[in-house]
């Protein structure tokens, strides 16, 4: 039986199992606290301190994300001391941040923006140097934009912790510190970096200093419709969200997926560009006389079916093997299987990603 | 169990005929050899060689003395111990002639005698009733500036290793109560009660434990754990061994920064030493307890002196902090049970076990047992490294030990506890040093850094000083230390180049209490002291930069202004000839006028002027 703890948290008590953060018991009591660098799928740094709280016997004010919630403990999630430090470390952020929500992609989705609004903190309550990191899109997928960077450290652990690819650490010291693949590369220096483009650093990035390049400038976040779909590339059948603006595809964003997490790969968040493609075929073609022409659907379906039952007669169903796409639906890929075993009777079907 | 004693014996007996020779003595600590002490050392040996002389040359480490290095002792045998100062290169056949040829030390040279059994030469202080060291007590640097460093002999035979000797014959709580009972805590600035951590990591499972040393010594004017170990490095050692005995460790660590190479050499030596006389290794003394160390050069980040980012260090990982709790007595060094301490910590280890911890409580305060290294640095006329009993007052260390303040000027503040910590006003000169009074003012003990500043000292420029030195050495993990610190300098900076508004002086206030609230680690948390005190005591020279537009210290360039007094101007026109700026016009011989919009403030005309006619303010 896993022991539990009974704390109050701005008057409201809760119990929780032991070893909770404050943090987790602060949400089951519906009580908010704003977090930047907290992920609980990630190790906790407690590194961007805007989630502190005020315990009275504990020194300063801890971070409630790392801090362990006690027996009897008194928590104040919003006293003026609390309030201070939150709109202070706000200010401190904000006043090293371009003045961009106009144009910035993470406009609507971004908590730096969200708890500015929260706590009524604007720019400019600091004037001084700002950093001028040129834009990194150099690469066809992702954008990084250090200067919107507020160091949260979740992607360099995503791409550790997750992706196991170790492509991003801190460099530097003090206002300079910097989140960067090894000896200031670039993502695109892949020797270096040992980048795989795999995206997952951008689906944790909670501002907008990572993001989908073919997606910027083509759609407000709330314009957005989120349209969850298992990936046809591979048999890990990740689940991902299709962002579909105008019945046309933009892009893809990681969803809470059942076997995957957030965590996808490059074909899965990159290789969509087929779905809207010129060159794509729109009717079936049959080759006359050594040239591709167009065709009705009813016509090349016959002639497949006539030809497919000659071959079945003459040299028997195993004559016959079928090899499917990834690039097609599941549902489609199990209609094939249907056809091969069903109506072909040969268990000759394979997937190309199985190879 | 076996133990040391016929080595012991052999080893003093040694060390006795070395002392009953006639000798020199070469001072080759750092300090000693920036000012010269390799050349001193080679210009002894050829001068002995030349004359066919029958001395002991050795070298020691140094005595606290450093504003007088290059630092030579001489004794003829028999006679006092006579340690020289500023002996330059130059000095060394004058006095070898007198002292060893001619038997008659050089008095106008001599700083101390130490006469031992001797009859004292008449016109040298002994060292003991000398103003540097009446007011000193001895212990955990007893041996620098005495023994040779690079010596297991001279270790041995004063007491080296009697204290793990003795260690590993108790019960390994034993050890741990007596540390208690000393009441040592921590000496690399938290002050933490030593015992009680070793007691944690004693009770903490785990089936491997280490014990590390903190020898990163990163506050600016800092050296007190450089000397410690170049001058008694076996100590360290042996402070280690009786922690890894006490809590179960069988593996240590030194991170030491990569800055000091002479603390490393010698570290080097005195572990090989130590493994060559079994005393590291496996079953130490037969006693089934072994031990080993091995050495971690640091890059010289400040924040790598802090606990957690020192562990991620060894192991390989950026110098970050980690989150606290777990605290390393339970996740240390590569998630192990650790007992990190100072190196000042762990060189009073063996003193402690050696004679009691009742001996190391009886000095010092109630809460702030034994003594203190200090380093005295800044506008003081004797700086250099001091060792005190806690209770001692501001007043007797700055102007007893050290002398007063250079040129006769006026006492204006102390900072204790380098970027950590604070500054100290002349109302609180009187002020025990003690943990728990120096926190009281704002400050803190830290390692030991005092820097002392005169009235020519801008406070708002020190708060300066420091902020840069945060801001830049911040590891930039966490928002409040790594945007704060950066936003305080700027806002110092305008102050400064007196652009300050009133405000400025809220927004510092709120930033400090901010950032002391919420950053991650002990540099954030402290690194607006100096700005917390020096706005507490100092606050009408921040105003005067700000509302009068004035430095009352004359220190921020851009709030000078140059001006030619009338009445002492007699118009010789050196000052127009020092100008580059061509700001100073007159008639000859009339008096003559500086034009402040011209002026760049490069100061010329003042060095120039012979009637002290130039004045900035
Ligand atoms: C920024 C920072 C720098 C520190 N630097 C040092 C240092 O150079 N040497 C040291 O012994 N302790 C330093 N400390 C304190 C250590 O974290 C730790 O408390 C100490 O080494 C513990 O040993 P002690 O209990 O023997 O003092 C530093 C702490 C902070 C926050
Ligand atoms: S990252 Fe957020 S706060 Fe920054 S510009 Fe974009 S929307 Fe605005
Ligand atoms: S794209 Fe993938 S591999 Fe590259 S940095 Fe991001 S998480 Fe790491
Ligand atoms: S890029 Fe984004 S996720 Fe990475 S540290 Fe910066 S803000 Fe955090
Ligand atoms: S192709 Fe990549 S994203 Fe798609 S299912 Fe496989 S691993 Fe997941
Ligand atoms: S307080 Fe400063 S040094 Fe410490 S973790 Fe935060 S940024 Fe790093
Ligand atoms: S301070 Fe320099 S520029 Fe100004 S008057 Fe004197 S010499 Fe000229
Ligand atoms: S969310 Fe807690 S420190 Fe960042």
């Amino acid at each position: 039986m896993v022991a539990n703890v009974t704390l109050t948290i701005d008057g409201i008590r809760i119990t929780v199992p032991k070893g909770s953060t404050v943090l987790e018991a602060a949400e089951k009591a519906g009580i908010f606290i704003p977090t930047f660098c907290h992920d609980p799928e990630l190790s906790k740094p407690g590194a961007c301190r805007i989630c502190v709280v005020e315990i009275p016997g504990m020194r300063n004010l801890p971070a409630s994300c790392v801090t362990e919630a006690m027996e009897g403990m008194v928590v104040y999630s919003a006293s003026p001391a609390v309030i201070e430090a939150r709109k202070t470390n706000l200010e401190l952020l904000l006043a090293n941040h371009p003045e961009d929500c106009l144009t910035c992609n993470k406009n609507g989705d971004c908590r730096l923006q969200e708890y500015a609004y929260y706590y009524g903190v604007k720019y400019g309550a600091f004037k001084g140097e700002k950093h001028r990191y040129p834009l990194e899109d150099d690469n066809p997928f992702i954008v990084r934009d250090m200067n919107k960077c507020i160091l949260c450290g979740k992607c360099v652990r995503m791409c550790e912790e997750v992706q196991g690819n170790n492509v991003l650490n801190f460099a530097f010291r003090g206002f300079n510190a910097l989140v960067t693949p090894a000896m200031n590369s670039k993502y695109s220096d892949t020797e270096i970096s040992n980048c795989v483009f795999c995206g997952n650093c951008i689906s944790v990035c909670p501002v907008g200093a990572l993001s989908e390049k073919d997606m910027l400038g083509k759609a407000r976040r709330w314009e957005v419709k989120k349209v969850t779909t298992t990936c046809p590339y591979c048999g890990v059948g990740c689940q991902f969200d299709l962002n579909v603006k105008d019945n046309k595809v933009l892009g893809v964003t990681s969803t809470d997926g059942d076997v995957n997490g957030r965590a996808l790969c490059v074909k899965g968040r990159f290789g969509y560009g087929f779905i809207h493609h010129p060159d794509r075929l729109t009717t079936p073609l049959i080759k006359k006389d050594g040239k591709f022409v167009e065709a009705t659907w009813t016509e090349a379906i016959k002639l497949v079916a006539e030809k497919l039952g000659d071959i079945k007669a003459k040299d028997g169903p195993d004559a016959i093997g079928i090899l499917s796409s990834a690039r097609v639906t599941n549902e489609e890929n199990y209609l094939m299987n249907k056809l091969a075993r069903a109506v072909i009777g040969t268990n000759n079907i394979d997937h190309c990603a199985r190879l | 169990m076996k133990n040391l004693d016929q080595v012991r014996l052999k080893y003093q007996e040694q060390y006795k005929q070395k002392l009953g020779k006639n000798r020199i003595v070469v001072g080759l600590g750092t300090c000693g050899i920036a000012a010269g002490g390799d050349k001193v050392m080679q210009n002894v040996k050829e001068e002995v060689a030349a004359r066919g002389l029958d001395v002991e040359i050795d070298f020691t480490s140094c005595i606290g003395m450093c504003y007088r290095e290059p630092m030579v002792e001489i004794a003829l045998a028999g006679a006092p111990s006579v340690i020289y100062g500023d002996i330059f290169a130059d000095k060394v056949e004058k006095l070898i002639e007198s002292h060893i040829v001619n038997k008659t030390p050089v008095y106008e040279w001599a700083v101390i005698q130490i006469p031992g059994e001797a009859t004292p030469y008449e016109g040298i202080d002994i060292m003991e009733k000398s103003a540097y060291y009446e007011k000193q007590v001895r212990s955990v640097t007893s041996r620098l500036g005495r023994t040779n460093p690079e010596s297991i002999i001279d270790y041995i035979a004063t007491g080296g290793y009697e204290g793990i000797e003795k260690a590993l014959q108790v019960e390994r709580p034993a050890i741990i109560d007596e540390i208690k009972k000393s009441g040592l805590r921590g000496r690399g600035g938290g002050g933490f009660p030593t015992g009680t951590k070793w007691q944690f990591v004693y009770d903490a499972r785990g089936d491997k434990k280490y014990a590390v040393c903190n020898a990163d010594e990163g506050d600016p004017g800092a050296f007190m754990d450089r000397s410690v170990l170049e001058g008694d490095p076996h100590s360290v050692l042996e402070g280690m061994m009786i922690a890894g005995y006490a809590i179960g460790a069988d593996e240590g660590y030194i991170y030491c920064r990569a800055e000091y190479p002479l603390a490393i050499r010698r570290l080097n030596l005195a572990i090989a030493q130590a493994e060559e006389h079994g005393l590291l290794g496996d079953n130490i003394l037969d006693s089934g307890f072994s031990f080993r160390i091995k050495i971690k050069a640091g890059a010289g980040a400040f924040v790598c002196g802090e606990e957690t980012a020192l562990l991620n260090s060894i192991e390989g990982l950026r110098g970050m902090p980690r989150v606290r709790p777990p605290f390393p007595a339970n996740k240390g060094l590569w998630q192990k049970p650790t007992v990190l301490n100072n190196v000042e910590t762990y060189a009073n280890v063996p003193f402690i076990i050696r004679y009691g911890g009742d001996w190391y409580a009886d000095m010092g305060t109630e809460m702030s047992k034994g003594s203190k290294v200090f380093c005295l640095t800044g506008k003081v006329n004797n700086t250099g490294l001091m060792e005190v009993p806690m209770g001692i007052t501001l007043r007797d260390i700055i102007f007893s030990i050290g002398g007063g303040i250079q040129d006769g000027k006026k006492f204006k503040a102390v900072q204790s506890g380098g970027p950590s910590g604070g500054c100290i006003p002349a109302e609180h000169l009187d002020t025990s040093i003690d943990y728990d009074s120096l926190t009281a003012l704002g400050a803190i003990m830290g390692s030991g850094g005092l820097v002392v500043m005169d009235e020519t000292t801008c406070m708002v420029d020190v708060a300066k000083f420091f902020l840069n030195f945060t801001q830049l050495e911040s590891c930039g993990k966490c928002t409040p230390c790594r945007e704060g610190t950066k936003r305080m300098l700027e806002i110092l900076q305008r102050i400064c180049d007196g652009k300050g508004e009133m405000e400025d002086i809220d927004t510092l206030d709120r930033l400090c209490r901010v950032i002391k609230n919420t950053a991650l680690c002990g540099l954030g948390q402290t690194c607006p002291n100096p700005i917390a005190t020096t706005l507490r005591y100092f606050r009408s020279e921040y105003e005067a930069h700000i509302i009068d537009k004035r430095c009352p210290a004359g220190v921020c360039s851009a709030l000078l202004v140059y001006t030619i007094l009338a009445n002492k101007c007699t118009g010789c026109g050196a000052c127009v000839r020092s100008c580059p700026a061509g700001a100073i016009t007159g008639e000859k011989k009339g008096p003559h006028a500086i034009d402040t919009d011209k002026c760049i403030k490069c100061g010329a005309c003042i060095q120039k002027c012979k009637f002290d006619a130039i004045i900035k303010a």
